[in-house]
């Protein structure tokens, strides 16, 4: 198209396959345009990733072998970590959900104006980094934090409760992070959903409580089931919050595999976790795109 | 969104309360370190006992901090002069390709999102390691650009799918060459997004922990790196002034982008 060359022949056929060609070159182009990323993208994550698989499949004697993932499978503090990865990450989608989505039920009910005002709330914790916010929750939760003094100032406690450096700070931190990334998506589905059909439930006779549970929820499912994985997908890569809010007390896949790496170079070790992490999260986003193409379907039938 | 119904005014009372102490619960974390950076103490103590200034000169006059907000605020903006172009450059091929290989490319672009940073990390470590790069800003900036990508990306390609390409074949047909057609009628329309990008992608690098972690050092060590290792051996309030610059640097980009984001819109 961008050629229009007079000198070409007027004959259709000729022009056509000028056009064609040019058509062709266009593609190019653009796909040229996408290549820089692609090669940033390569460099630092596919090339690297592969390497990871090809190292986790050496043993220490430099032959072939399985043997950093039979450590795995056979060492019981491997266990404790994958167990303590999977029950931190699931206990910080269940908080998300038990928390977001009231909440986004909440702002989605305001009028625009006032629901602008609570959804930059939501936003505002993007603009902290990550471990701003991990060291401002270690100085609330304390043992001498602003926590402890209210908590028992209030009388709920004689003595300062362990608040940091545990599950339930890590938890609290992750919950923290990823609240946001949980109710946009959420709050999104609610947004698309046909008021239409809650009023005509409501005209219906159908109470409160039931239109929520048998019209409203059905309706925001796949947006929740959405961002559910999301969040659980995410929780098994995190690193820093758990490194400071959990204190030494909980150890997460990431932290191993930093601590493999630093403290003993051992590669072996590091690449094989990092493997697992990686088809942990592959896994995850393959069930995630097929529920929502089941819950997508159920709800057009 | 249940309207059609009535409220009971408890109820209704009862969901207000529960939304601002959830607000508080959102927003108190990034704001409790500004007055913490401004204490006395030398420990962590939320009110302060009493105010002082100490921290900061502490803080301006330890060269480890100050060498890591220099290495920080070098990485930010390499990373944002090498990650939003092409960025913008793939948001705008990939809008033109056909739909399997668009759906192909914009996946791998984003994977660095979606990939557990670790991994990156320890990858591009090994990687670079290879190549004798660890240590080097070279290195940092090219792991904070994987990341940045798919943010540019993301915010690019919402921008390009509102854009007419007609305009640009316009101009073209009409005998501009495309780099007159990309300065003269496209970029001028994506103003807006390029600079929100360039704010995301100075952020990104701006709070990466991970990836600095393993493959920056000595004197490119960056705040964040800093600033984790200092919250595993000691805590004092001078990681509070840290995150206080970190706080005034991230706010002070989203005014600037805003206001300049306003202006070129009114032009």
């Amino acid at each position: 198209m961008t050629a229009l060359n007079p000198a070409a022949s007027l004959r259709e056929a000729d022009n056509s396959a000028h056009l064609a060609w040019d058509a062709r070159l266009e593609r190019l182009v653009s796909f040229a345009f996408t290549l820089p990323c692609l090669m940033v993208v390569a460099l630092c994550v596919l090339v690297p990733c592969a390497w990871l698989f090809f190292l986790s499949a050496y043993g220490a004697d430099g032959r072939m072998s399985l043997e950093n993932y039979q450590r795995i499978v056979d060492g019981a503090s491997y266990a404790r970590i994958f167990v303590t990865t999977f029950q931190v990450a699931l206990a910080t989608v269940v908080a998300c959900v038990v928390i977001g989505v009231p909440f986004a039920t909440f702002i989605n009910s305001l009028p625009p104006r006032r629901s602008v005002l609570f959804l930059a709330a939501v936003l505002l914790p993007f603009w902290t980094s990550l471990l701003v916010r991990a060291y401002a929750w270690l100085v609330l939760l304390q043992r001498t934090g602003i926590v402890n003094s209210v908590l028992m100032g209030l009388g709920v406690t004689n003595a300062p409760l362990e608040l940091a450096f545990n599950h339930f700070a890590t938890v609290l931190g992750m919950t923290h992070i990823m609240l946001p990334i949980f109710i946009l998506p959420v709050l999104g589905a609610m947004r698309n959903i046909d008021r239409a059909l809650i009023r005509a439930a409501a005209s219906m006779g159908a109470t409160r409580g039931y239109t929520f549970r048998k019209v409203f929820l059905p309706l925001a499912a796949p947006g929740i089931a959405a961002g559910a994985i999301l969040v659980f997908v995410m929780s098994l890569g995190f690193y820093v919050t758990p490194a400071i809010l959990g204190g030494g007390n909980v150890t997460v896949i990431s932290m191993r595999i930093a601590r493999s790496l630093s403290n003993y170079s051992n590669w072996g070790a590091a690449s094989a976790l990092g493997v697992l992490l990686l088809v942990f999260t592959a896994l995850l986003f393959a069930l995630s795109y097929g529920v929502q193409r089941i819950l997508l379907s159920r709800q057009r039938s | 969104m249940l309207d059609g119904f009535e409220e009971t005014p408890l109820v209704e009372r009862l969901k207000w309360v529960l939304a601002i102490l959830l607000v508080i619960f959102l927003a108190a974390p990034s704001f409790i370190v500004i007055p913490m950076s401004f204490s006395s103490s030398d420990f962590l103590a939320f009110p302060p006992p009493s105010l002082s200034m100490r921290w900061y000169q502490y803080f301006l006059d330890s060269i480890t901090w100050t060498q890591a907000a220099r290495a920080s605020l070098i990485a930010g903006t390499l990373t944002t002069l090498v990650s939003v172009p092409i960025g913008t450059f793939a948001a705008y091929g990939t809008i033109q390709l056909s739909q399997r290989l668009r759906m192909l490319v914009s996946g791998l672009i984003v994977l660095p999102a979606v990939i557990p940073s670790i991994l990156i990390a320890i990858g591009l470590f090994f990687v670079l390691a290879r190549i004798g790069m660890v240590g080097t800003m070279t290195g940092l900036v090219l792991g904070h650009v994987a990341l940045a990508i798919p943010v540019v990306f993301v915010v690019m390609s919402a921008a390009f799918s509102q854009f007419d390409f007609s305009q640009e074949r316009a101009a073209r047909s009409l005998g501009a060459r495309w780099h007159q057609a990309w300065l003269r009628v496209v970029l001028p329309q994506v103003g807006g997004p390029i600079l929100a990008s360039s704010l995301l992608a100075f952020v990104t690098s701006l709070d990466e922990v991970v990836v600095a972690m393993f493959v920056s050092g000595g004197g490119n060590a960056t705040l964040p790196k800093v600033m984790f290792s200092a919250l595993r051996d000691k805590i004092d309030p001078t990681i509070a002034v840290v995150s206080t610059v970190m706080l005034v640097v991230a706010t002070v980009a989203v005014f600037v982008v805003l206001r300049k984001g306003a202006s070129t819109l009114k032009a």
